[in-house]
């Protein structure tokens, strides 16, 4: 598959919040303002590129070689687990603001099914680097894509009359099962349209 | 009875998917099959027990400045081990739960009761813990599951290992034309969402009677 492909695949198709589902405890968390949003989503998108290839790498160079398949699971969860805390650190160093901002969602992207995921998933294709470097930088833009259009949907529902019970959670989670019923217009036919298979 | 007490309390009054909200990604991910909901309820009851069971018993080795990356390692030892006996043995739950098996390492549910409950309490009251945590958990997956498979796709799939070794109940009338919708993601938010303001009103329901919540 080509790179475009790959990035339409995990930006659209397979948007992973929307219809992967990975991710949704920031998505539902960090939702409620649009600047959080812009924020957190760049934060995925970077965490979710480097580990993509980081995760790449100790599979192919260092567990393979070695017949060590099953520590799969283990080892990338303390990759990410490192970078996470690296990102962390960068952020708190040049943009103080933005790491007020993020709050105690930034430690919960090392338990972000996002990341996680697609290092997985890099693998369960049998990608390689480069198109892992692709994959992960397009499920983050994916996340990214969602969540922004999230919190411009509750901005407005905040302004918007809402049955009690319903307001908070549950009207997102329909906002976001309306948004993933237009999701579903893309449809992996649209590779083949496009002629990017 | 207060053993009793920790374990009923994260089946109903703190249930972890519609109370605490934790542990969402999985929810939705394998719940358009009731079947898949019990094996994924099972694999996250499992790795709940072992790491709330070696977590508590380990609570005073722990450095504290470095539990977090402990309590994962521990966690993910108990998905690698829940991954390969699936895989060995029900090969078919195994495919059925896909990339959300690994994923049950990063479920906020499990981590987030090994920080909350079993490093500050007892081996049997936190494996009291996890059992019920891990029932609350089954059960709304299953709920969700009959809702979404019933609806959707009209039948409830109770077993289902192979072509040969299955149990299916298909209902009349839904079964020829089922709401398709409600088995695809979009149907997956559609539910949590509704379900969810329903355990909303009916916990204010109950709080504005005066009654425990």
């Amino acid at each position: 598959m080509s790179y475009i492909g790959i990035i339409i695949t995990y930006v659209f198709i397979q948007n992973f919040i929307l219809v992967q589902f990975m991710g949704l405890c920031p998505f539902i968390g960090v939702s409620k303002n649009s600047e959080s949003a812009v924020g957190m989503g760049m934060a995925v998108t970077f965490v979710t590129a480097v580990a993509s290839v980081v995760c790449y790498a100790v599979y192919t160079y260092l567990l393979v070689p070695f017949g060590l398949e099953y520590l799969e699971t283990i080892s990338f969860i303390l990759v990410i687990a490192a970078l996470v805390q690296m990102v962390e650190m960068v952020i708190r160093k040049m943009s103080p603001a933005l790491y007020k901002a993020l709050g105690i969602f930034l430690p919960l992207i090392t338990t972000n099914c996002a990341v996680l995921g697609i290092a997985i998933i890099n693998i369960d294709e049998g990608y390689n680097m480069l198109e892992s470097f692709f994959a992960g930088l397009a499920a983050g833009l994916g996340f990214t894509l969602a969540i922004i259009l999230m919190s411009n949907i509750r901005e407005k529902l905040d302004t918007t009359p809402v049955r009690k019970v319903f307001r908070g959670v549950p009207i997102a989670f329909i906002s976001a099962g309306l948004m993933a019923l237009a999701f579903m217009g893309f449809d992996s036919s649209l590779l083949t349209n496009l002629h990017l298979v | 009875m207060s053993h009793m007490k920790e374990l009923t309390k994260g089946i109903f009054r703190e249930n972890p998917t519609f109370i605490i909200m934790l542990g969402m990604c999985p929810t939705l991910g394998v719940t358009t099959q009731v079947f898949n909901a019990f094996g994924m309820g099972a694999s996250v009851l499992f790795v709940l027990l072992g790491s709330n069971i070696f977590i508590s018993a380990l609570r005073k080795v722990i450095p504290d400045s470095i539990r977090i990356p402990a309590y994962i390692v521990v966690i993910a030892s108990f998905v690698t081990i829940v991954e390969m006996v699936l895989h060995a043995f029900v090969p078919a739950v195994f495919n059925a739960l896909g990339v959300y098996l690994p994923l049950i390492v990063v479920n906020c549910i499990i981590l987030g009761r090994a920080e909350a409950f079993a490093n500050k309490n007892t081996v049997l009251d936190s494996a009291l813990d996890a059992v019920g945590m891990g029932i609350g958990f089954t059960l709304a997956l299953s709920l969700i599951a009959a809702i979404r498979e019933i609806i959707g796709n009209g039948t409830i799939t109770l077993f289902n290992l192979s072509e040969t070794q299955r149990f299916v109940i298909t209902i009349p009338g839904l079964s020829e034309s089922p709401v398709r919708v409600l088995t695809l993601a979009a149907g997956a938010l559609l539910v949590m969402g509704y379900l969810k303001a329903f355990f909303t009103w009916n916990s204010e329901r109950r709080a504005a009677r005066g009654g425990r919540v």
